[in-house]
Parts: C-alpha cells; structure tokens; sequence
C-alpha cells in the first residue's frame, strides 16, 4: 500500500534529518560557556576589562534567554518586556527595604512578582496574534513603566528605590559575602547556568515541541486538539518569571532599581539582543546577542557617544542581509570549515 | 439507529451573504460519505462549522447524540474528530515523524510536561514511524516536512488527522493538486482507512467519490439539494442537468 507520489526532491538533495536525536543533558556550548566565564575573573582584567561587566553581560544573557522563549522559540512577539524586568527589579527592592533583606526571600519576591505581572499580561493577550499581541504588549509595557515613575510613594518616581544593599549569599553552613563584583559575578553565573539549562530542557520537552509547533501553524496545533493559548499564556509567564529574576539580580547589581529599564527603548533592547545574537536560528543566540551589546555599549560607547547608531546600523545590516544573526554566521563558518575538511 | 455526528438545521451568515442555509446531516459510524457540490456552495463552510472553526448562527452539531455546537476544535478534537484541510496544513520546519508525534493524543496528554525530552519517547516515536508507514512514507521520517513532495505533503496532511485517533474524520479536498497517479494511490489509501474510520469527504473528483462514497450529499447555494447513495445520485435529474454525476 503506498499513497504518496515518489518523490520530487532527489535524495542527495533532500534535507534528510538524522534519526530523533536527544538532547544532550548538559549541551557543549553550555559547558563552554561556563568555562569561559567561570574563568573570566582571571582573564577580564588582562584584556582591560573589569568584573561588574561580566555580571551585567550574565544577568543581560539571562534576561535575553528568557526572552527568547517567547520570540524566537514561540515565535510571540512581546515588546514591553522590559516591564517584567522591571517590576522584578522593584519586587526584589520594595521587599528588600521594607519586608526582609534576605538574598533568596528577595530574589524569589522578584521573579514571583514578575511572574504574576507576567500572567496578569497573558491572560490578556493569549488569545491574540500577531501586530494585536505585539501591540498589547507594548502598550502594557508603557503602563507599568508610566506606574513605575508616577507612584512616587512606592517605586520612588524618577529616582527609583536607591541605597539597596546586596545581601550575603547564606549556603547554611557558610555566609558568603557579595559586596564584591567577583563574588556577584560568580553567583549570577551560577544562576545563568541553572536558567540556561532550564530553558535547554524546556525546548525539548513535549510543552516546548508543542509550543514550536504553534509557532508554526497554530490553527494547526488547534486542530489536534491543543489549547493554544494556554501554552501561550504558560510561555509568557515562564518567560516573566526569568525577566523578573534578571530584574532582580540586576537591582542588586545596580544597588537600586528605577524606572528606566521597564522604558520601550529599554524593552526594544532585548529583542536587538536576541536578533543579532540569532536567537531565531539558534538556542544560543540570545547569550551572544547580549554578551555582543553590553561589549558593544562599553567598548564602544568609550569611543563615542553615539554607539547606539553604529549599534543600530549593525543590527540593521543583520537584519537585511543575515536575519540568523551572529550565531548563524558562525554556523555558516563551521559548516564551511567541515567542507574544507579531506 | 443514532447517527455517530449529526448536524441539524445549520444557519451561517457572513454579513449579508448567506453561507449555509438549513444544513442537516448525519453520519453513521463505518460509513464514508461524499459531499460535493460547485465552487462557492458552501462545502468547506459547512466543514468549518462541524468541526468548531465557525461556530454556527443556528442549528446543532451533535457527537454520540451530545451537543458540541459552537465548541472550539480543541475540544472537538477531544471528542475524536479529526480533519484535514484543502490548503496543506503542516508544521513545515518539522520531520515528518515529528509532525506526527506532536499530534498523537499519548503525547498531547504529557504535553505539560516542561522537561523530559519528547525524543525519549520511544512508544511515540514507532507510533509515528507505523502510521507513516500506514500512509506509504516509510523512509522519509526523518525528512523537514518543507522538503517533501507535493503528494507526499498530502498523505502527511491525512496522517496527522489520523494520528489524533479520530472516530471520524473529515477530508476537504484531499485529491487537491494530485496527478493521476497520486489520486489512484490516494484511494488506495481512503479504502484500506474506511475500513477502520467513519470519513467524511469533500471533493471534486467525482471518478474518486463515486468510488468510495456509500453515500452523498450535493450542497448548492449552502443547502443540501440531493442525496442519495452513488448509484441514486447518478440518476438523479439535477445532478445530471449539473454534469456533477458524469463519472
């Protein structure tokens, strides 16, 4: 019995995938990303850079990843994300100063806020599609950031919260402090890792198989009995959760949280990020894409004042001409490098 | 004798145009029925309605007698309906096997799951591989959907209806865009599944319908204006007067 015609593409030519692969549990890329930046505190100096970057490029990796479960893996545009960021920077600053100072009570307020933000938001927008989602969430995003500088009693208007303290890192049976930006760097690393794992095991489970597929075709997954939204709505609320939880390191780092991150430039900045990363082609993307733009903005940015364009005009030229970004570049060379091979 | 689906009295309107007027049908479980008619009558309508993507201005759908009108398809899925679409429907960056994967009900029902990898499972992943084998694209499991031929495309498209364990399945169009050759392998295929599955098919080729089909509804103007099994549809006056019995 046979009912599909032979077929058309011949078989050299063929995009024949290897057999159902699984997933590594611990991916390579990863294991070298820890290594390259479980070492950094030696080699940063060297290379006339300074610790307090490496923990911005981690926290900024971490929010792009995150990120990244929504736009390049779900393929659901949000553009006010950096409200998420925010309001985790404010969760872990308002519980910080007024509730306990206690790093794992304030970094969780962080990310359980976001979280709920996050879901307050997608059950908004999880039944939309495409410029309504996208402009949805925009237009929440300019809420909570217009509450950010208005409710001066609480966010601390234009100014912030300020004066945050970082607190000790408490394991139970040692207290570490994190009042250095080593010490910073190697726990947001940590975390990094922990995210970036999470997220490499989410895409391969069935919850993010499925969530690919919609991105595909979601009338598609409706009709084989999925309940699209909710997907949508859990994807976006994970996605929150992790904003929130980079939100809150980087209070932490910053030693205050204030309204500028949660503004639309601040939000367009993530999805630059992912894009010149490629974090539509590639898992790995987003850490690329943020480690490119906070390199971008100090080393650049000790040039010139106008970074931003020579930034934009790089994102433009990627966008045009190689829309995988910059981990696309690197396959198109490691493939080019495999071919070269007798 | 309860009718497995059944539609009565449908009524749908888009603005000032009616759609379907007075639509009633049923099904039967184990029998495969043709519905057919010109361009514009209101086929695919009526296909959309039944299975949840419209939902009806009047009238019931009822599954096992249970009224599913106005239903989402999710959850119309979930009773064991299941359809293919005129326009091939894929998840076109995905494997064949994977398509198929995704859309069987042992998967949908861990779909919550966040961290194990689907590729572990084995179980779904030899469901698949038999059903694509079932469908004759054994050997091409591994291949981007993209990359498959157009009539290869077209037995996925079946195969993802079937891989939901429908009781009943509607087929729009499925010779759509196939040569001689895929359309004789199609109904190859169509009378080895009716043995297992109540089908439900629109299509053109009447050569095709006439052959399978133990009955048929001809739809004009959204209403039903003839049925009858093929032989009564062929004798019947309108439906010569419209050259749609010629086969």
């Amino acid at each position: 019995m046979h009912v599909a015609a032979p077929p058309t593409v011949p078989p050299a030519l063929a995009n024949e995938a290897p057999r159902a692969r699984i997933a590594p549990l611990v991916p390579r890329p990863l294991i070298v990303l820890a290594l390259v930046m479980g070492t950094a505190v030696w080699w940063l100096p060297a290379v006339g850079l300074y610790a307090y970057l490496g923990v911005e490029i981690a926290i900024f990796m971490l929010y792009a990843q995150g990120y990244n479960l929504l736009l390049g893996h779900s393929g659901l545009p949000s553009f006010g994300h950096g409200a998420f960021f925010g309001v985790g920077a404010y969760a872990f600053g308002l519980v910080h100063k007024h509730v306990v100072v206690n790093l794992w009570i304030d970094l969780a307020a962080a990310v359980l806020v976001a979280a709920v933000a996050g879901a307050l938001v997608a059950a908004f927008i999880s039944h939309r599609r495409g410029i309504y989602y996208a402009l949805l969430t925009i237009a929440f995003g300019q809420l909570a950031w217009f509450v950010a500088i208005k409710w001066h009693s609480v966010t601390g208007g234009e100014d912030g919260l300020l004066n945050l303290k970082r607190p000790v890192l408490d394991l139970g049976v040692a207290q570490l402090s994190l009042a250095r930006n080593e010490a910073l760097f190697v726990f947001v690393l940590v975390l990094l890792v922990v995210v970036v794992l999470g997220c490499w095991r989410f895409v391969h489970s069935p919850a993010g198989r499925v969530l690919a597929c919609i991105r595909q075709n979601e009338m598609r997954a409706r009709f084989l009995g999925y309940r699209v939204w909710a997907f949508k709505f859990a994807v976006f609320v994970l996605s929150a959760a992790i904003a929130g939880l980079a939100g809150g390191l980087f209070a932490m780092a910053q030693q205050s949280a204030y309204p500028n991150v949660m503004s639309l430039h601040q939000s367009g900045f993530v999805v630059m990020m992912v894009l010149v990363g490629g974090g539509l082609a590639s898992f790995w993307g987003p850490l690329v894409g943020a480690a490119f733009f906070i390199l971008a903005r100090d080393l650049l940015g000790a040039y010139t004042e106008t970074w931003l364009l020579w930034y934009g005009l790089t994102f433009m030229a990627l966008v045009l001409w190689k829309p995988e970004g910059i981990a696309g570049m690197a396959a198109d060379v490691a493939r080019r490098i495999a071919r070269a091979r007798p | 004798m309860t009718a497995l689906f059944e539609a009565t009295g449908l009524h749908k309107r888009f603005g000032d145009r009616v759609v379907l007027e007075d639509i009633s049908l049923a099904f039967h479980a184990g029998t495969t029925t043709g519905i057919m008619g010109p361009n514009g009558a209101g086929k695919t309508t009526c296909f959309n309605v039944l299975t949840g993507h419209y939902r009806p201005d009047r009238g019931r759908v009822a599954m096992d007698g249970a009224d599913i009108t106005g239903l989402a398809p999710q959850d119309i899925v979930r009773r064991g309906v299941a359809r293919s679409f005129q326009a091939i429907n894929l998840f076109d960056q995905e494997t064949a096997q994977d398509n198929l994967v995704v859309a069987l009900p042992r998967v949908r029902a861990r779909a919550h799951r966040a961290l194990r990898d689907l590729a572990r499972d084995t179980a779904a992943q030899d469901e698949a591989a038999a059903l694509l084998a079932r469908v004759g694209l054994a050997g091409r499991e591994r291949t981007i959907a993209k990359d498959l031929s157009y009539g290869e495309r077209r037995a996925l498209e079946i195969a993802l209806a079937l891989a939901t364990s429908p009781r009943i399945v509607f087929l729009d169009e499925p010779t759509s865009g196939l040569g001689a050759n895929g359309t004789a392998r199609l109904a190859e295929l169509i009378g080895e599944l009716k043995r297992r599955f109540t089908i439900v098919m629109i299509e053109h080729d009447m050569r095709f319908l006439f052959r399978l089909a133990e009955r048929i509804h001809v739809i004009h103007w959204g209403q039903v204006i003839a049925s009858g099994t093929p032989d009564e549809l062929r004798g019947n006056a309108w439906v010569q007067r419209s050259s749609l019995g010629a086969a």
